[in-house]
């Protein structure tokens, strides 16, 4: 068995600029769907979290349901019901990527949700009563006390969650949208290239995944408010003795 | 049967279709093949899983680095990327032997319980990795103080707690296993995800036959983790504050 790693070189162009950018005739790319989907879905997350905080039964119930549904079934199952459901309702076929970005949104936001609902709930309940002591409203409270800290401890779930989203967006394939994943299937078979084609793609899909983890690594380092001090700061904190 | 109001649409619902005819037989046909494949990589997810953690603690830098390269590489590419490499691409490098029981017994099924072990292996390394690490050192070094070997405290003292540990991590790890195996229909694996999209061919009846296959995957997804609760709460361990860190992606 040969090997002819130059059909990477050769067919570079459409790889990464339609099928990892998204740039071209077709309408998709990986990074066009994985960004949009990542904002979006984490809005909507927003919503599903605080939505499952709530104390009113009729807003707490239905996000339960919508979290623990969509955890308890595959992806592609999301993308084939919008697949099915989008023209039914709008009377029209719409193009691939308008699907896959809908069931992408729909579903991590069920994730994102929760992560969401933990950073919330991570925050301890002193610093509400201590908040409203002070005389905050509600809305200062959750805006200038709760959600800050919150949303320093969520980031590690959240860039992992992120990581699995981009990971994810190679299901788009399925349903024929052109993406990273979907150019490397049409030049693997019209060269007969499987071998080489895969494994290049699982390069490019793992140099972006891995360097989005080392991030999450560092940010958890640097945001940890326990973290050693740095050498900056130290001598900051120096010059401040000093000066005192 | 008459037609019905949906969300505005009209459309006429026909459930009888899913346990007439051969179509219900094929959902269960679905079912068994995704049990029997989810299982089969489970149980090799499980092994591998082991293997790579445990080759991570050796003192031999060559076998660390390995287990390193598996796990930071298999886990961080998308699984459907993997299924079409060990279906397209690896089986030519194999030899002919192999390739001739691979086309005797189904390249792939064969190639997606590969495909799934190894990313699933990967995943489940870290999980049992961060279980591992959530034990304090001190308990080891407490259980040697009162008399026991090292071999004894693994045995008796950090093995036991450590699998009580990794329960819930464990199980959600698990959980994704099986929803993952749906990814096996784009290499033709005639599971569950499958055969809903051949029952909504055969009838286009898409509302039904995608309504099935979504019921059968929670069904099967909550009842495992219901048991898994049950499970978690019979072995909970008193008093016991420690959790398992959360597990990487």
């Amino acid at each position: 068995m040969s090997f002819d790693w130059g059909v990477i070189a050769t067919n570079w162009k459409f790889l990464i600029v339609q099928g990892l950018l998204g740039f071209g005739s077709f309408s998709g790319g990986t990074l066009r769907l994985a960004i949009p989907a990542i904002i979006l879905g984490f809005l909507l997350g927003i919503i599903i979290g605080l939505c499952r905080l709530a104390h009113r039964p009729w807003i707490h119930y239905p996000a339960v349901v919508y979290v623990e549904f969509f955890r308890g079934i595959p992806l592609v199952m999301v993308i084939f019901w919008f697949w099915f459901l989008i023209p039914q309702i709008t009377g029209q076929h719409p193009p691939e990527y308008t699907v896959a970005l809908t069931a992408f949104v729909v579903f991590e936001a069920a994730y994102l949700g929760e992560i969401v609902r933990a950073g919330i709930q991570s925050v301890p309940r002193g610093q509400i009563e201590a908040a409203t002591a002070g005389g905050l409203s509600y809305g200062h409270t959750m805006l200038h006390v709760v959600l800050p800290q919150a949303i320093r401890n969520m980031i590690p779930s959240l860039v992992t969650q992120f990581i699995v989203l981009f990971k994810d967006t190679s299901l788009a394939s399925i349903i024929g949208m052109m993406d990273l994943t979907k150019a490397a299937q049409t030049v693997s078979q019209r060269e007969i290239r499987p071998f080489e084609m895969y494994l290049f793609i699982a390069v490019v899909y793992w140099i972006f995944t891995y360097s989005m983890s080392r991030f999450s690594q560092w940010l958890e380092i640097k945001m940890s408010p326990e973290r050693a001090p740095t050498r900056r700061a130290a001598l900051r904190e120096a010059a401040r003795a000093a000066a005192a | 049967m008459p037609l019905t109001v949906f969300l505005g649409i009209q459309y006429d619902f026909q459930w009888s279709i899913l346990w007439t005819g051969e179509y219900g037989h094929w959902l269960l046909q679905g079912i068994w093949t995704t049990i029997r494949l989810s299982a089969l990589s489970w149980l090799f997810a499980s092994f591998l899983g082991i293997l790579a953690g445990a080759l991570r603690t050796v003192p031999f830098a060559p076998l660390r680095a390995l287990a390193l390269f598996y796990v930071e590489f298999f886990r961080n590419v998308p699984l459907l990327v993997w299924l079409f490499f060990w279906y397209f691409g690896a089986p030519q490098m194999l030899p002919r032997a192999a390739q001739d029981w691979l086309n005797i017994h189904g390249p792939e099924f064969w190639s997606a319980v590969v495909g799934l072990s190894v990313y699933h292996g990967a995943r489940m390394s870290e999980v049992i990795r961060a279980g591992i690490q959530s034990i304090p050192k001190t308990l080891l070094e407490a259980s040697v103080a009162t008399g026991l070997s090292v071999a004894q405290a693994y045995r008796l003292i950090i093995i036991p707690i450590a699998l009580r540990l990794i329960i819930p991590p464990a199980t959600n790890e698990s959980l994704n296993l099986l929803k993952n195996s749906s990814l096996a229909l784009t290499i033709g694996v005639a599971e569950l995800t499958f055969m809903s999209r051949q029952v909504e061919t055969y009838t286009a009846k898409a509302f039904e036959a995608l309504t099935a296959g979504t019921l059968i995957y929670l069904v099967l997804c909550l009842g495992i983790s219901a048991t898994m609760a049950q499970v978690e709460r019979h072995f909970r361990i008193p008093g016991l504050i420690a959790r398992v860190g959360r597990a990487e992606h």
